[in-house]
């Protein structure tokens, strides 16, 4: 995607969301340039929410990920274009419903869902699509907390932010 | 010159979202209940995130040892540009709740002008930051709605915190000079302009919710430019704690 090395995309593919441990940032969609200029790798990334505190982490984790391999990454900050979850590949998609965490819908379906108007977000545990909306804002900024009305389960689901 | 009005401008910009997510950090551990808690302090975070970016620019423009957190904690009372609305105290979750409905609303206002911005930073930082601000919106909303159209005390607590907050309203649209400058120069939106959208759309939830503007309100006006209630002190006081004990502190 970003046409560098696969060395490279390696690399950035170990470097994981410290909130969201199983997803990579390459599968998050949130690195979104990467230049080699003077031997250093200069990595634009974006963040999911204008307040997300993890972008700081996850340029350190970067920087040190680079260091191990006797590599230099400078990390630069882009705002836009704004993130989407559109953005989040389907291996990461897989990642989240994986870990319990209901991956982002289509806007619409988000809609109607955040407002209670269908039931469309799948159970992570039992698969139940009988589930009820908690709150919208859930564990970060990022999800919106669930419920599962069959077997009870309280789940994340990743809001859509298109 | 163009600068210094520029930079004045970031921070009419991020004093009223900081200010508030102060306010909303104040309840952390503190909500009604804990999805309420947890919804509050996330918006609370969208707003100082936010809030970062305006500052991160603004102290660019400032240059010398400027960071985002100087521009942030270390200005003097009459220099922070924010609004009365935004400093009035969280007394209950109705007054929580309505400030937040009056100020989003406005704020949803402002930013969709602002991808308009002939500055570019300004369209990135709106662009990002509208996605999270409809969010906020339909929260409050909604709670508006079920606290007025509620319980016979969750409306009478409503209509208090409406009565009592719309006299702060209107200082949001009253431009100051910065302000003009930017709607002349087509950096942001003219403010006057865009007072008749948000009465509709106010009232028009407001209806919803069975709850009413008062009849006759006395506007207050002159927070923005630096005229600051009593509130502000306290805010400052609380807010500026660790710069001003330990200068220049870092995580």
């Amino acid at each position: 995607m970003l046409g560098v090395s696969t060395k490279i995309e390696e690399l950035l593919t170990s470097v994981s969301d410290p909130e969201i441990p199983v997803l990579s940032i390459m599968d998050m969609g949130i690195v979104r340039k990467v230049e080699l200029v003077d031997n250093v790798y200069r990595i634009d990334i974006t963040p999911t929410y204008s307040g997300c505190p993890a972008m700081d982490t996850i340029g350190d984790d970067i920087v040190s990920a680079f260091e191990k391999e006797d590599l230099k990454a400078k990390i630069n900050l882009v705002l836009a274009p704004a993130w989407t979850t559109g953005w989040i590949t389907e291996r990461g998609r897989k990642a989240l419903e994986d870990y319990g965490i209901a991956a982002p819908r289509t806007a619409e379906v988000d809609k109607a869902a955040l407002l209670g108007e269908a039931n469309t977000i799948k159970c992570t545990n039992c698969g139940s699509l009988n589930t009820k909306m908690v709150s919208r804002f859930g564990s970060t900024a990022c999800k919106a907390l669930f419920q599962c009305v069959d077997c009870h389960e309280p789940f994340d689901y990743f809001k859509c932010l298109k | 010159m163009l600068h210094e009005k520029l930079y004045d401008y970031l921070l009419h910009l991020g004093d009223n979202s900081m200010i508030l997510g102060q306010r909303l950090g104040e309840l952390c551990g503190h909500g009604p209940e804990l999805e309420t808690d947890i919804a509050l302090t996330n918006i609370s975070l969208d707003l100082f995130g936010q809030v970062r970016n305006y500052f991160q620019a603004a102290a660019q423009i400032k240059g010398g040892d400027a960071t985002e957190d100087s521009v942030a904690m270390l200005r003097y009372e009459h220099e922070y540009k924010n609004t009365y609305l935004v400093e009035q105290p969280n007394e209950d979750f109705a007054h929580v709740i309505v400030r937040q409905f009056f100020f989003d609303v406005y704020h949803q206002l402002i930013l969709n002008e602002l991808m308009n911005s002939k500055n570019e930073t300004l369209v990135a930082i709106a662009k990002k930051s509208i996605k999270e601000v409809d969010y906020h919106v339909d929260f409050s909303s909604t709670w508006v709605k079920r606290l007025g159209d509620g319980t016979e005390e969750s409306h009478e607590k409503a209509q208090t915190a409406v009565s009592t907050l719309w006299r702060y309203s209107m200082e949001l649209f009253k431009a100051t000079e910065t302000e003009s400058w930017a709607a002349e120069s087509r950096v942001g939106p003219d403010l006057d302009q865009l007072k008749s959208v948000y009465l509709e759309r106010v009232s028009s939830i407001l209806k919803e919710a069975t709850l009413s503007l008062p009849e006759e309100t006395v506007f207050q006006y002159g927070a923005k430019t630096g005229r600051h209630s009593e509130n502000m002190g306290y805010i400052l006081a609380e807010f500026q704690y660790m710069q001003r004990a330990y200068p220049n502190m870092k995580w």
